[in-house]
This record gives structure tokens, sequence and C-alpha cells, in this order.
């Protein structure tokens, strides 16, 4: 289907005065991705792993501390990962109640943008402080 | 004249040159079956509301991360049956938000097309390597 480029497109992101609700929704999708490609490529690396011998499953915990210049890269991308797992789920929920048809009022529309930032930040913080203090 | 009918110039119900009157709406309209995606990929969510709690909990109260520890959970029912479940309801509800996306993002119908059937493929494919997996665990030689 071709498109007529001369035509002009109707404003979109550069128009809208920022509000938190924008930066959710682009944010549902964005960790949607990222639990996609990144959360689903490592579930089904990790369950493979654990299915076969001791070395494969070594070879996923080499690749899980991988720290090129004592810097643990995987890591970080693993803590960014349950940050994107808690704010899709807590953006996910907001998307619930307003499917029956609630929370649009301006404030509490505000005020649910704005807990989902504050719910994905604390428990991400909260379960990597759990992960790291216990032995591994 | 020729065509199927004979008709007056100003019937609004004119029919085309070989085409009937269905044939002329055919594939216009709903099927009624566009809320299904929509229903399913909430129904999956609310799925996984429940299951992701459970995924985050086990792997804060397993004793340890090592390999013979995920074995012997993901070995008995409360660990294989809740984890199955999540690994495939992980892939449909992916698989639905992949869509939303490639038809949001993608007008051309012929690339919209294509990346429906890679994203179908690559979650079919990856699914189902998962879920082997978790058989082999559950089903395989204990070691």
């Amino acid at each position: 289907m071709a498109r007529n480029t001369a035509r002009p497109l109707s404003p979109h992101l550069t128009i809208w005065r920022w509000g938190p609700h924008m930066l959710v929704s682009i944010l549902h999708r964005g960790t949607g991705m990222a639990l996609t490609i990144a959360g689903l490529f490592l579930l089904t690396w990790w369950l493979l792993a654990i299915s076969g011998g001791a070395a494969g499953y070594r070879t996923f915990q080499d690749f899980i501390g991988w720290a090129p210049f004592g810097l643990p890269l995987i890591k970080i991308g693993l803590f960014l990962l349950t940050w994107s797992f808690f704010q899709h789920t807590a953006s996910g929920i907001r998307h619930l109640i307003m499917d029956i048809g609630a929370g649009f009022e301006l404030r509490t529309n505000k005020m649910m943008a704005y807990a989902t930032l504050a719910a994905s930040g604390l428990l991400t913080v909260i379960v990597w402080a759990l992960l790291l203090t216990r032995a591994a | 004249m020729t065509g199927p009918k004979q008709l007056g110039r100003h019937d609004r119900n004119a029919v085309p040159e070989g085409k009937t009157a269905l044939g002329k709406v055919r594939g216009l309209g709903s099927a009624r079956h566009g809320g299904d995606h929509w229903i399913r990929e909430r129904v999956s969510s609310a799925a996984l509301l429940l299951l992701g709690a459970w995924f985050i909990l086990s792997l804060l109260l397993l004793p340890d991360l090592s390999q013979a520890t995920f074995r012997e959970w993901l070995r008995s029912p409360l660990g294989f049956v809740p984890m199955a479940l999540f690994v495939y309801l992980n892939f449909e509800h992916s698989l639905e938000g992949v869509k939303v996306i490639v038809d949001d993002y993608q007008g051309d119908e012929g690339g919209r097309m294509m990346w429906h059937i890679v994203s179908l493929f690559l979650h079919v494919g990856a699914g189902a390597l998962a879920l082997f997996a978790l058989a082999r665990i559950a089903f395989g030689a204990a070691s």
C-alpha cells in the first residue's frame, strides 16, 4: 500500500505537553519488547541449561557473571529486566483498571501513572536487595 | 445491454458488472472475532500476574540458585505445573503484544503480514524449545 508522502501527518509526540501517563504508556511498550526479546531468550536458555549437563549450566552462569573491565554488564541488564517486569506488570494493572472504565479522571489517572513508577522502582530494589544479600 | 441484471440508471442497489451483491461487501466488515485477540491478551495478563508473583517469590525462597536445586524444584508438581503455565502464557502474551506493535508501526500490508509470520515462527519455535527443556528436566533421568 503506497502512502502519499506529500500529505501531512497528524501531529504526534512533539506537540503534547509531557505527562506521566504518556511516559507510562511508552514504557509499557518498551518494557514489553524488552521482556519479549531479552526475557524470553533468557527464560528459554535458563531452562535448557538446567535440563542439560553441568558444563552447559556453567556456560549459562558464566554468561550471567560476564563482567568486562569489572563491570557486571549482564547483571545490570538483569536488574533493568527486573524493573521492566515490574513496570510492565504495574502499568498492566493500570490498563486492566482502565479497561473496566475506571480511573479516567485527570487526577486519578495521573496518580495511577505515578504509582506504577513508584511501585516498579521499589519492588525492583527490594528483590535485588534480597537476591544480593543471600548466598548464591 | 450486458450485465447480470437489467437495472435502472438511478438504482442505488445497482450491482457492478461481474460482481454479486455479496461479493461486493464480503471482507469489508467485522467478522465478529475481533474481540478475541483483545480478550486473550487480558486474560493471559491476569494469569501472568499470579504466575509472575509465584516465579519471583520462588526464586527468592529457594535455598540456592544451583542447577541441582532448580532440577529438584522443577521435578516436583508444584514447580513443574506453574512453570509450564508460566512459559506457555508468557509466549502467548508476548505474541499478542508483538502483534499490536506490528499493526501499529508497520503501515505496509505486505510488511505487516511478513512480521506477523516472523513473530509467530519465533514465538512458537522458542516456546516449544522452552517446554521441551522443562519436560526433559521433569521426565528425564534424575541426576
